[in-house]
This record gives C-alpha cells, structure tokens and sequence, in this order.
C-alpha cells in the first residue's frame, strides 16, 4: 500500500514541477520586458532583470521626445472608426441573410465563406495601388476602409449563425402589428443580437492594435504610423538604441489589451471556434 | 381584352414573350408594351443615358485593359515631355469598367424578367401592377438588397477586386527595374511568369525551398500547439491540481498578450550577444546559442515562439472538450481494464479529434500564412544567398511581402499569391464540406 502511495506523490511532485516550470516560461519574458521598461540603462545590453535602481524616465521619455502619444491617437481613431463601420456592415448583411430569402442568397453566402478563408492581405499590391489611386493611400481612412471590408465575410457568418439561433416569431409579431423592416430590426431584432455585436465590435476594436502587415503597406509617412509600426521601428534597425523606450511602449499597449482579452477570454474563445464548429 | 381571356384558357404566354422580346431589344420597350409608361420610359432613358455617356470611356476602359498603355514615358533631362501611359492605372481603371458593365447587364436581365412577368401577368387576365404599387413591393422583397448594397460594395472593392486584380497581375511583367509605371509600360505576358518560377533555376529553388519549409512550419506550428494544448488541459484536469483556476489564468497570458509585442519582445530576448537568454547560458556555463542568426536555430526559436503564443488557446479549448466528455465512457472503459493511458487513447484522444478536427485544419491554414510570427520575429531571417530576396526562416506569405514592398516584384508576388489561395481555398473548402454549419445551408 505504501508504495501506491509513494507513487501517487511522485506523480503529484512531478505534475507540480511541470506546472511550475510552464508558469516560469509564461511569465519570463514579460517579467523582463517590465523591468527593462523601469531600468535606467538605454540599450539592451544595459538591461538585467533586477535592475539596481527603478526609473520611469523611460515612459516619460516615450510621452514626451517620441511620437508616441500621436501613433497611440491615431491607432485609436483607426480602430474606433473600424469598430464602428465593421459593426455596422456585418450586422446588415448578416440580417439580410439571416431573414430574408431572396434570389443570390445562397451564392452570397458561399462567396464569403470561400472569402472569409484569405487574409486581408491577400489582394496586397492590389489594395496598394487602388488606395494610390482613389487617393487613400497614406491615410488612417484608407486603412479603416480596408480593414472594415476584410471584416464582412466572417463577421457575416458568425453573425448570422447567432441571428439564425433567434426565434423570429417576436419579429413576426412585431410585423403583424404593422412595423416596418426598419422598425422591426432597430427595435426588435437588433436588442437581441447584442451579445454578438459586442463581439464584432471588440475584435473589430482590437484588431487595428495588433495588425502590422495591412498598417504597413497602407501607411508610409511618419504622421500617421499606427503603435505596430512605430514599436516595430523601434527596435529594428539602429542597433536597438531604443530598448527600453520600446519596453515602456509594449507595456503600456499591452496592458489594457491583455485585460480586454482576460474578461473577453470564454467570449472571443467561443466566437473564434463559433465559424468552424458549429453544434 | 379577348386575347387576355383567351390566353387565360390556354397557357400561351403571347405578351409574356413579347413583352420580353422587346425588352432585350432596348431596356423598358417591353415595360411600355405592357403599359406602364413611366416605368419604360425611365428604363429606356437609363440605357440611353448609360449608352451615350457610357459608350466612350467604356472602349477606353477596354483599349487600357486589352494594350496596358501604348505610349511610353518620355523624359528630356529629368523633365517629363510626354507623361505617357499608366498601365496600372489602365489595368484598374479597366477592371472597373468591367465591374460597371456587369452590373449593367445585371440590370438589363433583371429588365427583360420583369417584362416577362408583368407580361405573363397580363396574359392570366390580371392587370399589371401600378408604379406605386411597385414601389411598395420593390420596399418589401428588395429589404433584404438594400440592407446588403453597403456590405456588397465593400466586400467587391477591398477583397473581390484586389484579388482579381491581383490574379491578372501574375500574367503581366509589372515589376522592377523595367516595367515600373509610370516610367515604363507593363505588358501582357500570359504565363511567363508562372514559367519562371518554375523553371528559372534562381527563382524555382526560392521557391520550391520556402515551400517546403513552410509546409514544415505549418504542420509543426500547428501539431505542437495542439497537442501542448491537449498536454496542459489533460495536465490541469487532474485531480491532484489544486487551485485549476490559478494556473488556468495563468498559462492564458500569452495568448491575451498582444502578439505583435510579444514577438518584438522575443526577438530582442533571444538577441545572440546581448539577449538574456544567452547571458544566463553563458552565466551557468553554456555555450551561447546563435538563436535568430543561424538558419537552424532560427526555425527552432520560431516554432518555440510559436509555442509560447499559440498552447493557450488550444488548452482552453480542449479544456471545454474535455469537460464535456461523458464520465460513464471512462466507467465503461474502466470496466473493460482500460485505464490511464488507454482509456486516454481509446476514449478521450477520439472525441478530441472528433470536436477539434475542423478547427486544427483551420488552424493549419492559418499557420500557413501567419506572417506575424515570422516576420516580426526574424524578419525571414538569417539571410539565405541561394534564394532571391528571402532568408532562412521566410514562408511564401513573408516572402511575398518582401517581394511586393521592398522588392517591387509585383507580378511574381501576385503569381505565388495566386498558388497560395489555390491551396489555402482548397484545403478550406475540403474543411468545410465536412462541418454542420455548411450542411444547414445546402452549398455543397
């Protein structure tokens, strides 16, 4: 008996060890990159992970010498705009298919699964040279633009897969009650897709923070780069002479992200798996 | 009267049918046949409209389209004496027009129909619809057109046209030094340049070599982050953990953190001289690693990365599955002396990939083009002297990207985007043929 016993706690000691090894690695780099971001040294070689003396200089310097506080505006414009027009495209499609049935629909309905399968930047030089041509190029309306587009095609089939998830006898009543379509889906449908549309709108909010690559080929002048890229610039190049200025920069994106996500975790888990998995 | 009475009694469409005819012979001829006037005549006022301001820049569209450009740039000491033609502006301006006269002859079918119905109402013995009339039914069943005109139209000029576009684009030479508008014309060169990645030995070894390694990348970044996922999920599901929550939350840190700063970050951690990786390996007497400057370890650090970036989701994941296994197939499995490791592979491992199969295909594809990872960590990097303009770790998307924006390769960028979507479209499709959110519908 002692034996089982043993090897029941050699099992505990051993999947205490891994977890605590796996908590080790998650937590190192971040750990770092905080104390680089309060270390007084400029470059990477200077920073330890227990620096001797903590200093803000580096946010203060990140607020006050960089552009930093301008890329940090202009990301907020570009992802509150996206937000907005993101929300307001793929809630409109996703009703029409959802409710309606009319000739196209279901051919409209495979051209966005098959689209909703490719990167926005798929079409790269293509949106390069139609931005240079309409004149949008190098502006955050462009990239707004872009962005939103991308988001219609999955965006319409997650929506619609909840909208398709409603009774519609509520809007049926509210229709033999004589309300119009546009009554009917401002005041009755629209209440009940909240849920999902607070999920188009934060990853349509939270995306723009993120994206590097459509930022990059869209934007080209130093007023109006997004905090990816200006990050990015940061630390590429120039013989990192900006470390720590960068550390300070990544914490202070990261943290209101990392917490959005936190809160959001089940809810961007189940819409991420929602367009794949449907059960 | 009598011939609508007539009809009636026997199903000869007689207006139906002429009514359509005349309608395909000019937009609202049939409309006016069938009496209503107003609505013939703004028909026919809209094709001659369409037609007289049309016409001209229409075959200018398709003279741009078909030649790209027929006068060269001509410059004298710096100062441009003949500005020439834009190819790819006549390419665009061409693709557009194309778009324009689509919808129009959307247009004039929907045109020739409905004269058709309204004809074919007329030869029941009903009488054709007044244009208010119309107009409330158009509110009605249109509801769903207009609630989709705005989505529509983004979806066509940010996705739809850049990738016809950028199908076209592989079949010119626009690309640098020699064919840059607005300097120099593009041409039409059918599959050249398809038959140069193939076959030009410097551009086939780039490209067969990326290809392989990103197949590589992908099914290693894809099963390694599944299979930790599943590692940790089964792991925190024990009964000896304590406190599930806490490490739960904690192991969920990488994913929250935003990607684009976390790759940045790694990229100065695993720095050969000065990151701390290196130091500490030095500090306890290691060797230190040439982490992101050798082409081995380079593909090593981005699968890890990859690693430390992609686990958590699968674990959540899988810790919902796993939650939702039946207990009673454990007991039944138990009764039948399985236990542990077999009832993990008999019982469990089967409803995981039964749950998640979708999803890892999905995940595949998207590792296949994940771009972020590679190019933020190491830039494609260390640089590779048999490939042209790519580096080690550089998979088809990056390199693209490096050929397009920093390159000015475009029309072999377009011709390695074209065999891309090809292969990401058919996987996905394969994917979801197989998945309860295609089947509702039908579309298969």
């Amino acid at each position: 008996m002692t034996s089982v016993r043993f090897s029941r706690l050699v099992q505990a000691a051993l999947i205490y060890a891994i977890l605590l090894i796996t908590a080790f690695a998650v937590l190192v780099p971040i750990f770092w990159i905080v104390m680089s971001s309060l270390n007084p040294g400029k470059t990477l070689l200077s920073t330890t992970f227990f620096p001797d003396r903590l200093s803000l200089e580096h946010y203060e310097y990140l607020f006050t010498k960089t552009d930093f506080p301008r890329w940090f505006r202009n990301t907020l414009k570009v992802a509150t705009g996206n937000m907005l027009l993101s929300t307001f495209l793929v809630i409109t499609s996703a009703y029409a298919f959802s409710r309606f049935r009319f000739p196209g629909r279901r051919s409209g309905l495979l051209a966005m699964l098959i689209l909703q399968m490719f990167p926005g930047f798929m079409g790269m030089v293509a949106i390069y040279v139609l931005l240079l041509h309409v004149g949008l190029l190098d502006t955050l309306w462009g990239l707004i633009l872009v962005y939103a587009g991308g988001a219609v095609p999955y965006g319409t089939w997650l929506a619609k897969g909840y909208l398709d998830g409603i009774p519609r006898s509520i809007e049926e009543a509210a229709f033999l009650d004589g309300a119009s379509h546009t009554q009917v889906f401002f005041h009755v449908t629209l209440p009940l897709t909240f849920p999902i549309l607070t999920f188009v709108a934060l990853t349509n909010f939270i995306g723009p923070w993120m994206d590097f690559i459509l930022a990059r080929i869209v934007l080209r002048s130093t007023a109006n780069k997004t905090l990816a890229l200006g990050l990015f610039e940061m630390v590429t190049g120039r013989g990192n002479t900006e470390f720590t200025t960068f550390a300070a920069g990544a914490v202070i994106i990261a943290l209101p992200i990392t917490l959005l996500s936190f809160f959001l975790q089940r809810f961007l888990i189940e819409g991420l798996t929602a367009g794949a998995n449907k059960t | 009267m009598h011939v609508a009475a007539s009809s009636a009694s026997r199903p000869v469409r007689l207006h139906a049918r002429r009514a359509a005819v005349l309608s395909v012979l000019g937009m609202g001829f049939g409309q006016m046949y069938n009496g209503q006037f107003a609505k013939g005549a703004v028909l026919f006022a809209g094709e001659l409209a369409a037609l007289v301001l049309g016409w001209a820049p229409f075959r200018h569209a398709m003279w741009g389209l078909v030649t790209l450009g027929e006068t060269p740039q001509i410059r004298q000491g710096g100062r441009i004496v003949v500005a020439g033609d834009h190819s790819i502006f006549l390419l665009i301006e061409g693709l557009l027009a194309l778009f324009v006269f689509a919808l129009f002859l959307l247009l004039y079918a929907g045109n020739v129909w409905d004269a058709y119905r309204t004809g074919a109402l007329r030869d029941e013995g009903r009488r054709p619809p007044t244009l208010r009339e119309e107009i409330r039914i158009f509110l009605d069943r249109g509801y769903p057109f207009l609630l989709l005109a705005v989505p529509v139209l983004f979806v066509l000029f940010t996705i739809v046209l850049p990738l016809v576009f950028g199908v076209l684009i592989a079949f010119t030479n626009y690309s640098s030094p020699y064919h840059l508008p607005p300097r120099s014309l593009v041409n039409w060169v059918g599959l050249e340049t398809f038959r140069n990645l193939f076959q030009l030995s410097t551009w086939s070894r780039t490209f067969w070599g990326i290809l392989w390694w990103n197949v590589v990348w992908a099914t290693l970044a894809t099963l390694s982050t599944y299979f930790l996922g599943l590692g940790y999920a089964v792991l925190l599901g024990s009964k000896v953990v304590r406190g599930k929550r806490f490490w739960r939350t904690l192991y969920i840190l990488p994913w929250a953190f935003p990607q684009f700063v976390s790759l940045l970050i790694f990229r100065n951690f695993l720095n050969q001289q000065f990151g701390p990786l290196n130091r500490f390996l030095v500090s306890v007497g290691l060797p230190s690693i040439p982490w992101l400057s050798d082409p081995f370890w380079a593909k090593v650090s981005v699968l890890l990365v990859n690693l430390w970036l992609g686990f958590p989701y699968w674990m959540m994941l899988m810790s919902g599955v796993l939650t939702g296994i039946d207990r009673e197939l454990y007991e039944a499995a138990a009764v039948d002396g399985a236990r542990g490791w077999q009832a993990f592979r008999h019982v469990t491992l089967p409803l995981v990939f039964r749950a998640t199969g979708p999803l890892l295909i999905m995940s595949f594809a998207f590792n296949f083009n994940n771009f972020n990872v590679i190019y933020l960590l190491t830039s494609g990097g260390p640089a590779n002297p048999n490939y042209s303009f790519a580096g080690h770790t550089d998979i088809l998307i990056s390199w693209i990207y490096k050929l397009t924006l920093e390159q000015s390769q475009f029309n072999m960028a377009s011709a390695v985007s074209l065999l891309i979507f090809l292969f990401v479209a058919g996987i996905s499709l394969v994917n979801f043929r197989n998945t309860r959110a295609f089947r509702e519908e039908e579309l298969a």
